[in-house]
């Protein structure tokens, strides 16, 4: 179950971070891992605990593609778009497994059980196209793919 | 009797099946009553035989691959006497031709010890490197470094001793090593598969780097897209403290190096270093204009050693075996090895560590295999998504800083995509736009604008819109991002689209999307 927004929560992730230099990002990971997102009230909670201002915590938040405003579906696959994935017909097999789904990229399905995101190298190059299921890597999709990805989602 | 099996933990290995052949052999070993030693290694970086197992045998390992659960039971059924009549036996790993023909230096362990074995790790040459360097001296450490010719591997090429010397001649108070494992590069795995395989390597590294420096604080920045690779090296760290290896009094040296493990957040220029600095100090990982340079101002203010994870990674075997030994690799003025990450549509994709020097096509025809569905090989794009597109015309070309820079290309992180004769190349060109435009930084405004009209200009050209006019806006435009950027990601970007028009253009001269709106 995903856990709701609130400050004794929020203010033990900040307090296991204390002290340590530059502690922005490893706080904000551990919040999205927490709260599977970084809720709106987190901006101003985090900057006034680190003595920064809001702003400054929304750039940082809104610079990086990893953290969301809002949480994703129950399973996350990423999908490789870069070079060595479409050398091996990534782009097809990425839309194949997009429609299956009836999703664009950054979709989620309307039952909450799956999003697809576009992500550029899982360093998993030699086995072309990868894709990374939560944190299960998948390398040599293929046309199989897209009914296996559904299997294992329950989908 | 105990039967010792060996299988990947590595995240490729894994990807295609490793842990279903390991959990296989865990069920079978135990239906057969056998004691049964699983150890998880990284991988050989042979990825088009993963999974691949090893056995031991009185006469040494034997590997088989590609393996699936199903083979298990026939391979257990064998024993390790009469294992090499197994159909997918492919004798001992040493001697396959891939593993055989290379140098393996800094890759040595990668894939034969127990990545979190302390004891693996010193009885295969860990640790040999920061006791030679202890008996050096921070100033003889350096010197070796410099006279070894180890330059950055993240892709500048800048002399590493020098870059050391730098730091440690500065007047401060602290002083940080920063090691960079952001490697987005598209095509390249070698530091994934270190930090899986061998993370003592980096961290003995590092270690040698902060006594030679006169730093006790490192740090590794690894990329969140790097699950595994995070978790290995988070535990690896915790070990080494438990251990003594790192802490007040690391290793037994004397001197204090502790390291932290951070984690990025999806932004692929976080690999240029003023923006990884920017990044670990908790802000927007925009890029710093030099100067200073990280070795006068680095971290937090502070002079900063700011090293590839597989420059850090070679230094041990470095200053172990001694600078010359490493520096009679190599050719003309790139010394040492290079570990090529041959990866795309290549039928023998995998890591293949080597001296520098060897030609294009001895590596993409004779150690690659060409492509993996057998059609013919139209183009390479060598060191990343900034890195050149290549034509078969130049796979005379040599693997070296100096030879690649000559013919209009990089090295980078020693990446190579192979791509078939149905590559289109003017889509290549767009989609190197693209990606830098998804992941400018918006300091400077050739990469954020530039990349974004670049982009734009593509389409009218993939639509046959005066397209000679349009090319020669293309040009302009990166001729303007080549000089104008602030960083190599916009600064680089020319490299793919330029090499794509001057050694393709008959894939820019027809139109493929529809005239329709803009």
């Amino acid at each position: 179950m995903p856990v709701a927004w609130n400050e004794p929560q929020a203010a033990e992730i900040v307090r296991r971070h204390v002290g340590q230099e530059g502690a922005l990002l490893p706080i904000l990971h551990d919040l999205q891992a927490t709260f599977r997102c970084i809720p709106l009230p987190a901006v101003p909670f985090v900057a006034h605990a680190l003595n920064l201002t809001r702003a400054e915590v929304h750039g940082v938040v809104s610079f990086y593609r990893d953290f969301r405003d809002a949480p994703p579906g129950r399973h996350v696959l990423k999908l490789c778009r870069a070079e060595a994935c479409q050398a091996m017909e990534g782009d097809r097999i990425a839309r194949q497994i997009l429609d299956r789904f009836d999703l664009d990229w950054s979709g989620t399905t309307p039952d909450g059980r799956l999003t697809i995101e576009a992500v550029y190298c899982l360093g998993l190059c030699a086995c072309a196209p990868a894709a990374l299921l939560d944190e299960a890597p998948i390398g040599r999709l293929n046309d199989a793919s897209p009914d296996e990805l559904a299997h294992e989602v329950g989908a | 009797m105990t039967l010792r099996i060996f299988v990947p933990r590595d995240a490729a290995a894994r990807a295609v099946g490793a842990d279903r052949v390991a959990d296989a052999l865990v069920t079978e070993a135990h239906r057969l009553g056998i004691v049964l030693e699983l150890v998880r290694t990284g991988s050989r970086g042979l990825f088009w035989l993963e999974p691949m197992v090893e056995l031991e045998t009185g006469g040494g390992r034997l590997a088989f691959g590609p393996m699936d659960p199903a083979d298990v039971p026939g391979l257990l059924a064998l024993g390790p006497q009469a294992a090499n009549a197994h159909p997918l036996c492919l004798g001992r790993p040493d001697d396959i031709r891939f593993l055989k023909r290379q140098t393996r230096i800094t890759f040595a362990r990668c894939g034969v010890i127990d990545p979190l074995s302390l004891d693996d790790y010193r009885a295969h040459g860990g640790y040999r490197g920061l006791a030679r360097a202890l008996f050096l001296g921070p100033a003889a450490t350096i010197e070796e470094v410099v006279r070894s010719g180890l330059r950055g591997r993240g892709g500048a090429g800048f002399p590493t001793g020098i870059k050391w010397r730098t730091v440690a001649d500065t007047d401060a108070d602290r002083r940080y090593i920063v090691c960079n494992a952001d490697e987005g590069d598209s095509g390249t795995y070698a530091d994934r598969m270190l930090m899986e395989g061998d993370p003592f390597s980096v961290i003995e590294g590092m270690t040698i780097a902060g006594f030679a420096v006169g730093a006790a604080k490192g740090f590794v920045y690894i990329r969140s897209e790097y699950p595994d690779a995070i978790r290995v090296m988070n535990e690896a760290v915790n070990i080494a403290r438990a251990s003594g290896c790192l802490g007040a009094d690391a290793a037994g040296s004397g001197f204090a190096f502790d390291i932290e493990i951070r984690v990025g957040a999806g932004a692929y220029v976080c690999g240029e270093e003023m923006s990884l600095l920017e990044s670990l100090e908790g802000r927007r990982g925009q890029v710093r204009a030099k100067p200073p340079l990280p070795a006068h101002k680095g971290l937090f203010g502070r002079p900063t050693v700011i090293n590839n994870l597989l420059t850090l990674a070679c230094v041990p075997a470095i200053l172990a075996e001694g600078a010359d030994r490493y520096a009679t690799l190599g050719s003309g003025r790139s010394r040492g090895t290079m570990p090529i990450q041959l990866a795309g549509n290549v039928r023998h994709g995998g890591l293949f560590e080597t001296a520098f020097g060897l030609t294009l096509d001895q590596i993409v025809d004779d150690i690659g295999g060409g492509t993996a569905n057998g059609r013919p090989v139209r183009a390479v794009q060598v060191g990343g998504p900034l890195g050149a597109y290549f034509p078969r015309a130049l796979f005379d070309t040599k693997f070296d800083y100096e030879a690649f820079a000559a013919r209009d290309g990089l090295l980078g992180h020693g990446g190579i995509v192979v791509f078939d004769d149905r590559v289109d190349m003017a889509w290549q060109a767009r989609f190197a736009l693209d990606f830098c435009a998804h992941e400018s930084c918006g300091k400077c405004t050739p990469c954020r604008i530039g990349s974004v009209r670049g982009t734009e200009t593509m389409d009218r050209i993939l639509r046959g819109e005066n397209v000679d006019a349009n090319l020669a806006l293309i040009e302009d435009l990166c001729q303007t991002l080549k000089f104008g950027s602030l960083c190599a990601l916009g600064g680089f970007t020319s490299y793919p689209v330029m090499s794509a028009l001057r050694h393709f253009p008959e894939d820019f001269s027809h139109p493929r999307l529809a005239a329709a709106a803009d």
